[in-house]
């Protein structure tokens, strides 16, 4: 059992989603940085559909009420476990009743903390990931609650420490164009992959909101509304792309003029407010 | 019929009219191709999202070949929704429709609907089948609260909003049926495909 003594400005439980019910009106949502939590589970020996804590800038202290053995993976955040510095990207072995705290990202926005065995909380529809745009899901995290563990573990893996990359110089993020490109014209995928685009403040786990050269429609009237995928750039009328996240709608009614492929997403979902994001288009 | 890439992992199949939708919505639930996890069919297209053991390619040339039946799925009653008309558009649809009140009611019981797909939010359908006369657009202007299990029209749909929150739909009445239930399996109670009708409400 995990004690929440401080939950920071957004903590959230997180594990893969729920695929296979867009049908219903029901996103897939999981991770934002799918790459990091995969690898948190992995460092403390967990099935790859193990539930963990997706904290947004940091703030959060727990007490562990049981033994327990966690890792910290994704945006790096100064880490204390028992009062002292400890290592992320690496199993850290907590005893009953210490406190583990996590201070605010040198970069990034989302750090995540996987235990071994997995949050036992009950799933919604087959995952245990709150949805923050569809309201499924865990609530969202607050001082006093209680976290179950569950035994959702493998045997744990012969690793010190996981080697990860420091802080990207420039955001780059591939975009695949289509399925509406043809709206913008040949210009304006030209524009996209021109001058860099800026993070918004009012980005979240729906989408990454951009600001920078607005996307003109060479075409008028309406897209009906159709189904959206996860790194979609969606562009609305003012030509600011919104890059779809982990909690997206099923549908939308902008034209969506690229996709991000699923590999560079993380980089997305650890961009801050004000930093910048390049485009590079591809083909392949 | 046409295929357009959405990423590496979706194809969106765009078609002529929402009947077309509803018929290769319904063959592609009796056959999905293989590695797709997730369809959205929507107004005019259908999105498949795969799970990367598949080709886009592949799964055009298993759409292109599917055989398109009815769109209505054979035998079963419709799922009744009972409704009391007290919206608080259903004077101002009556006047886009040039009907009185008491005759948009009439009409909206008539019709057969189907679930065309769903969106917006978990369990929100979109019914069609409804009187071409209540064919309204949206309001003006969203409502920032809109009460759940309010029944509503926009354009060729007519819609019941499962939980409370903004929505721009013109209001005509509300059900007492619960749209989503988690503890109920699948929990929207109209899902994509199937029948329903609107009876009064006891």
């Amino acid at each position: 059992m995990i004690e929440v003594l401080a939950a920071g400005p957004l903590t959230t439980v997180q594990d893969i989603g729920r695929p296979g019910l867009a049908h219903l009106g029901v996103g897939t949502s999981g991770a934002a940085d799918r790459a990091a939590l995969a690898l948190a589970n992995r460092l403390v020996g967990n099935a790859e559909e193990a539930a963990g804590l997706e904290v947004t800038l940091g703030g959060l202290k727990l007490r562990m009420a049981t033994p327990a053995t966690v890792a910290i993976t994704g945006a790096p955040c100064p880490l204390r476990v028992r009062d002292r510095p400890a290592a992320l990207n690496s199993p850290v072995a907590v005893r009953a009743g210490e406190q583990v705290e996590m201070g605010p990202p040198a970069w990034g926005v989302r750090t995540y903390l996987a235990v071994r065995g997995g949050l036992a909380v009950d799933p919604v529809l087959g995952s245990r990931s709150t949805d923050l745009l569809a309201g499924l899901g865990p609530p969202v995290l607050a001082a006093g609650q209680r976290l179950p563990v569950g035994e959702l573990f493998d045997r744990l893996p012969i690793v010190d420490v996981a080697p990860v990359p420091g802080p990207p110089i420039a955001v780059v993020l591939r975009v695949l164009p289509g399925p509406r490109d043809d709206w913008f014209g040949p210009g304006g995928l030209r524009v996209l992959g021109g001058e860099p685009y800026l993070v918004a403040p009012d980005s979240d786990r729906v989408g990454l909101r951009l600001q920078g050269h607005p996307l003109e429609r060479v075409r008028d009237g309406e897209l009906p509304s159709e189904g959206m995928v996860e790194g979609a750039l969606q562009v609305p009328p003012d030509g600011q792309p919104v890059l779809l996240l982990a909690d997206h709608p099923v549908t939308g009614g902008y034209p969506v003029i690229g996709v991000v492929p699923p590999a560079d997403i993380p980089l997305a979902a650890q961009a801050r407010p004000g930093q910048g994001i390049r485009f590079r288009v591809v083909t392949g | 019929m046409r295929f357009l890439r959405a990423g590496e992992r979706g194809v969106l199949v765009e078609v002529d009219d929402l009947d077309t939708v509803l018929r290769l919505a319904a063959a592609l639930r009796e056959r999905v191709p293989d590695g797709v996890v997730d369809m959205v069919p929507a107004a005019r297209t259908v999105l498949l999202v795969h799970d990367g053991t598949t080709t886009g390619g592949r799964i055009a040339d298993h759409v292109a070949a599917i055989p398109l039946g009815s769109a209505v799925p054979a035998g079963g009653d419709p799922i009744e929704i009972p409704v009391t008309y007290d919206g608080a558009d259903l004077a101002e649809v009556g006047r886009q429709a040039g009907l009185s009140e008491g005759a948009v009611i009439e009409r909206h019981l008539a019709g057969e609907y189907l679930v065309a797909f769903s969106g917006f939010a978990p369990g929100f359908a979109y019914l069609v089948g409804a009187d071409p006369a209540l064919h309204v657009p949206r309001r003006d202007s969203p409502r920032t609260k809109v009460p759940a299990g309010s029944v509503a029209l926009a354009g060729e749909f007519t819609g019941v909003y499962p939980r409370e929150g903004p929505g721009g739909w013109q209001l005509i009445g509300h059900t007492s049926a619960r749209l989503w239930d988690l503890t109920r399996d699948p929990p929207a109670l109209l899902p994509p495909g199937a029948r329903a009708r609107f009876v009064p409400e006891k």
